[in-house]
């Protein structure tokens, strides 16, 4: 009877779990999510040429990888987001434990593949990059303990989750991977921030930050040219950031047209890292616009929809999710446009990369799965209000 | 905040009272303080991610029209391979007072490479290493064979070398057309203009940049386009250095010195006709700059604006002119000359012992130290430190060279009044044959300072009065006496009425104190004494020569006389017409003198 309230959301006993998956899921997320992968596909088609012909491979050798791997995280995407929260976190945990010991175990059979950061751990057909899998789960441990503090003589969650991420930090700086660092440790801000920190400690931190990366500038050549480089004022058009500006005003507003860009074979990063350039180029700041958009909505959305949300863990995990696919982005955007300096960062769900695209879609199977709607307890606020 | 216990004592106890469970009283408000709390944390959230979402569409929108405005933005043309600021070639000419060229541009080629274009990498090797026999067979044929895509062989070549690497016809060989700078007078004034290298080197241009002397200190100017390819004029006669170069070299080797230098300067203007310092270098082609040993050792050396010495008897006239100036002598004054003079522990010897007491003019003429040493006492140390400042002792030149700031003079610790007495006559502080230039040319000009300069100015220079011109003139008296019966007699040459000073100082050891058979020979002088137009001064380092019956190594034997035959070449160059005491019977023969306006 209590179910006829107006607003509530109807739980049906034994309801197929499709059905109510179709039902609770949200649309909207869901399709920009899809659209995104299909871009990147559309790309893919694009930007992974010159590097395939660069290894003497089929030219879309690249892109059919890229499928595969795609479907695999789509499903595993699909998959996850039937879960309930509960079922979220005991996988969110175990996995973040697996992609945790893999990290520890880097040193000993990991792999740099040449490039100056031990990253990678290979399988010959394949490699993994631990890291990109560990962010939902740390994600997922992190609301966990977080969410414990919410209770009345609950555990010191906070700390804990704080401890873990200095520790995480650490691991991955030490590889080093600085872009992954800072992933991590910008997704437990925001859920620390939304767990209700403190004013003035959120400055604190953001003062460390600050140290920490003028410790890396002076420490890390490698860290420092990649400053130097944004800082100055002239772009230096040999530069990875002169070739993807250089593409963007070449692409204009309609592009210069499909499969007519040069920017592809210039810039190393071009199926990765500066995807966006590709995009603009070829079909110009239309379909930039629309990444853009889409990227918006997926966020924005889940932000607002976790916003109803009354459980600390769901409302936690979910936005540190949300926030650390759509600051991932921005910062890849943001550098192609310069407004960031140079840092290494894939376009998520959309730069060529299996472990990427795998995590990236178990991470929005975790989002999907916590931002569908479920029972918030209106009905005891609409009783509370009658009282 | 008043929250409620978690255990009410008065709730509790009512409920004991009627054989209730307290504990539920106590799980009921642990509910309660939990569900405020989460209450609390879910509204707090909610503006939060409220913040949140509205700072991550601001971020996208941000992009986003980052994005359109790029996009609305026209491309530069991108600059493949060559993004440095353009190289800026036609770097200006260097010409002497006359406009005579002494550093010019010449069109020339570079030699490189692309191994990825060569035809035949290895039998391309072979060929060019015929043309030039110092290339590396073994290098260059690992360079054209290897992973390079770009190799440079040489850096300026010939045009015979240009068409034989042209006949060899490989397309992977290229040319890169360049200026390169060429000073068509080789080794003349070599140490006013310096030198220049190429800077940064591209493919079609390469940039000249001045590594010393006037190079250096002009490269701005020289390469500055807003000047519209003038050249810089300096004011150096290059006839008059050629003519200084000569002479002095013939006089170094003559006399047996090590090194030479010397600097003919406009005493009214300040401009530096002829400066050398020996031994020199081609500018064309500079050497390695010394990497041990004493850099004042090295053919790039200029002794004459960064050799800092002590420049013994030729400061006396210093102390002298600076005595008449505030009135403590005159000419006539008798002053003890008493040799050894006793200061304190210290004893002041003179070359000989020239008796009881000297008049003021023969303390110059006979080139008393007692005497300067006397009147320096008269003068204090304080004053003499402040007109040796005037007269631009304390600080380096200010001439346009880069290797000025490094001719920096060397003053005692402390300007105790044994050392104002050393000073006095030259010893104990050292500066550069520059310096010396310039603070004779201020007695000499009637007692305005000048700057000495390397570029053309016509105009004097009205600078800081000195000394009074009267002062000036009784100097200059006291320094032609010196010429006529002191110890610069060598230098009277007939008709240029020269007046001067000699000064041989003991030089420095390293170790400190002084050689007993090592001088630095100066003559320091100006012609002609009715109205002076140039300083000399020239300086023989370690000169000895054989003269009746004993070696000699004081000025008046080894600079002064080549500092005659200076004046003898360069004065005519220098427009002075000979005067004064020409003789009318020379050899026995009655001169016809041509009067002026007759035939």
């Amino acid at each position: 009877m209590t179910e006829m309230v107006f607003g509530t959301v109807p739980v049906r006993a034994g309801e197929p779990v499709l059905p109510r998956w179709w039902r609770t899921i949200d649309k909207w997320a869901l399709s920009a999510i899809l659209m995104l992968f299909g871009v990147g596909m559309l790309l893919g088609l694009a930007a992974s040429v010159p590097l395939a012909e660069k290894n003497g491979l089929e030219p879309f050798y690249y892109v059919k990888r890229q499928a595969f791997f795609g479907s695999l995280g789509i499903i595993a995407m699909l998959l996850i987001s039937m879960l309930s929260p509960t079922q979220v976190r005991r996988i969110g945990v175990i996995g973040f434990f697996f992609a945790f010991l893999a990290i520890l175990a880097l040193p000993v059979i990991g792999t740099d593949f040449g490039k100056g950061a031990v990253r990678w751990i290979s399988f010959g057909f394949a490699s993994v990059q631990p890291s990109e899998f560990l962010k939902p789960g740390f994600v997922i441990i992190a609301a966990w303990f977080m969410a414990a503090a919410h209770e009345v003589a609950g555990p010191p969650g906070r700390l804990y989750s704080f401890l873990l991420t200095v520790f995480i930090v650490v691991l991955l700086a030490l590889q080093p991977d600085f872009g992954q660092a800072s992933l991590v440790l910008f997704s437990w801000m925001v859920m620390y921030f939304i767990a209700g920190a403190p004013i003035f400690l959120l400055t604190g931190i953001a003062g460390l930050t600050a140290a920490g990366g003028l410790f890396a500038y002076n420490m890390s050549e490698h860290f420092a040219r990649r400053i130097n480089g944004f800082l100055s004022t002239e772009i230096d058009p040999r530069t990875q950031i002169g070739y993807a500006t250089n593409a963007i005003q070449e692409g204009g507003f309609f592009g210069v047209g499909v499969g007519e860009g040069t920017v592809k074979w210039s810039l190393p990063d071009a199926h990765t890292d500066f995807i966006i350039a590709v995009a603009a180029e070829e079909y110009g700041l239309i379909l930039v616009m629309i990444i853009i958009a889409l990227y918006a909505i997926v966020v924005v959305r889940s932000l607002l929809r976790l916003m109803r949300e009354r459980d600390p863990f769901t409302r936690l995990a979910g936005s540190g999710l949300a926030c650390a696919f759509g600051v991932q982005a921005l910062i890849n955007m943001g550098v192609a446009v310069r407004l960031l300096p140079a840092k290494g960062m894939t376009l998520p769900f959309v730069s060529y990369g299996g472990s990427s695209v795998i995590a990236s879609g178990i991470a929005l199977g975790f989002l999907l799965a916590l931002t569908r709607t479920r029972p918030q307890g209106e009905l005891s606020d609409i009783l509370a209000r009658r009282k | 905040m008043i929250r409620t216990p978690l255990r009410p004592l008065a709730r509790i106890l009512d409920a004991r009272a009627r054989g209730e469970n307290p504990d539920a009283i106590e799980r009921e408000n642990i509910r309660l303080r939990g569900e405020a709390l989460r209450e609390r944390a879910r509204t707090t959230a909610e503006g939060r991610l409220l913040m949140m979402g509205v700072l991550f569409l601001a971020a996208f929108v941000t992009v986003g029209l980052r994005m359109g405005t790029l996009a609305a933005s026209t491309p530069e043309e991108p600059q493949l391979g060559d993004s440095a600021p353009a190289i800026l070639a036609q770097r200006a000419d260097i010409t002497d007072r006359e406009g005579r060229v002494l550093a010019t541009n010449l069109v020339t080629h570079a030699l490189y490479a692309q191994p990825p274009m060569l035809v035949d990498p290895v039998g391309t090797a072979d060929k060019l290493v015929k043309i030039f026999p110092d290339l590396n067979h073994d290098r260059l044929v690992k360079d054209f064979t290897g992973a390079r895509k770009f190799v440079w062989i040489k850096k300026k070549i010939s045009p015979e070398q240009l068409q034989a690497v042209h006949d060899i016809g490989d397309p992977g060989l290229l040319f890169g057309p360049r200026e390169m700078r060429l000073y068509p007078n080789g080794s003349v004034a070599a140490h006013v203009l310096g030198g220049a290298r190429f800077g940064a080197e591209g493919v079609n241009s390469a940039e000249i940049v001045g590594v010393a002397g006037v190079e250096k200190a002009f490269d701005g100017w020289l390469r500055d386009p807003a000047n519209k390819g003038a050249p810089l004029q300096l004011s150096i006669d290059l006839t008059v250095q050629a003519a200084l170069e000569e002479v002095l070299d013939g006089g170094m080797k003559l006399m047996d010195a090590k090194g030479a230098s010397a600097v003919l300067m406009d005493v009214h203007t300040g401009e530096i006709v002829a400066m050398a310092s020996l031994p020199d270098f081609d500018p064309n082609d500079r050497p390695a700059p010394l990497t041990k040993g004493d850099a004042s050792d090295s053919p790039l050396f200029n002794r004459a604006v960064q050799g800092v010495y002590e420049l013994g008897s030729t400061f006396k006239i210093f102390a002298v002119a600076q005595a008449l100036e505030l009135g403590l002598v005159n000419p006539t004054t008798m002053i003890p000359s008493q040799s050894p003079m006793i200061f304190g522990r210290f004893r002041i010897h003179d070359f000989h012992n020239y008796g009881p007491q000297l008049s003021v003019t023969d303390v110059i003429v006979e080139s008393s130290n007692v005497g300067t040493a006397r009147i320096v006492q008269m003068i204090g140390p304080e004053r003499q430190k402040d007109f040796l400042g005037k007269m631009g002792f304390l600080a380096p030149t200010s001439v346009e060279l880069s290797e000025a700031p490094t001719g920096r003079p060397i003053l005692p610790a402390k300007w105790s009044e044994i050392s104002s007495m050393t000073i006095g006559y030259g010893h104990g502080l050292s500066a550069s044959p520059l310096h010396l230039a310039a603070a004779y040319s201020t007695i000499a000009n009637g007692g305005r300072r000048v700057e000495p300069t390397l570029v053309h100015d016509p105009r004097h220079q009205e600078g800081e009065r000195v000394l009074s011109e009267a002062t000036a003139k009784r100097a200059l008296a006291m320094m032609r006496a010196v010429v006529t019966r002191g110890t610069a007699s060598f230098g009277d040459v007939r008709g240029y009425q020269v007046a001067g000073k000699t000064g041989s100082a003991d030089k420095v050891k390293p170790t400190g104190g002084y050689y007993k058979d090592k001088v630095m020979a100066t003559f320091a002088g100006t012609f002609p004494v009715t109205d002076p137009k140039y300083v000399l001064i020239l300086s023989l380092d370690e000169a000895s020569t054989f003269v009746a019956g004993e070696n000699r190594r004081t000025a008046g034997w080894t600079a002064v006389p080549v500092a005659a035959e200076v004046i003898r070449r360069v004065a005519p160059l220098l427009g002075l017409r000979p005067e004064g005491n020409t003789p009318d019977v020379l050899d026995g023969i009655q001169l016809v003198v041509a009067k002026a306006g007759s035939h």
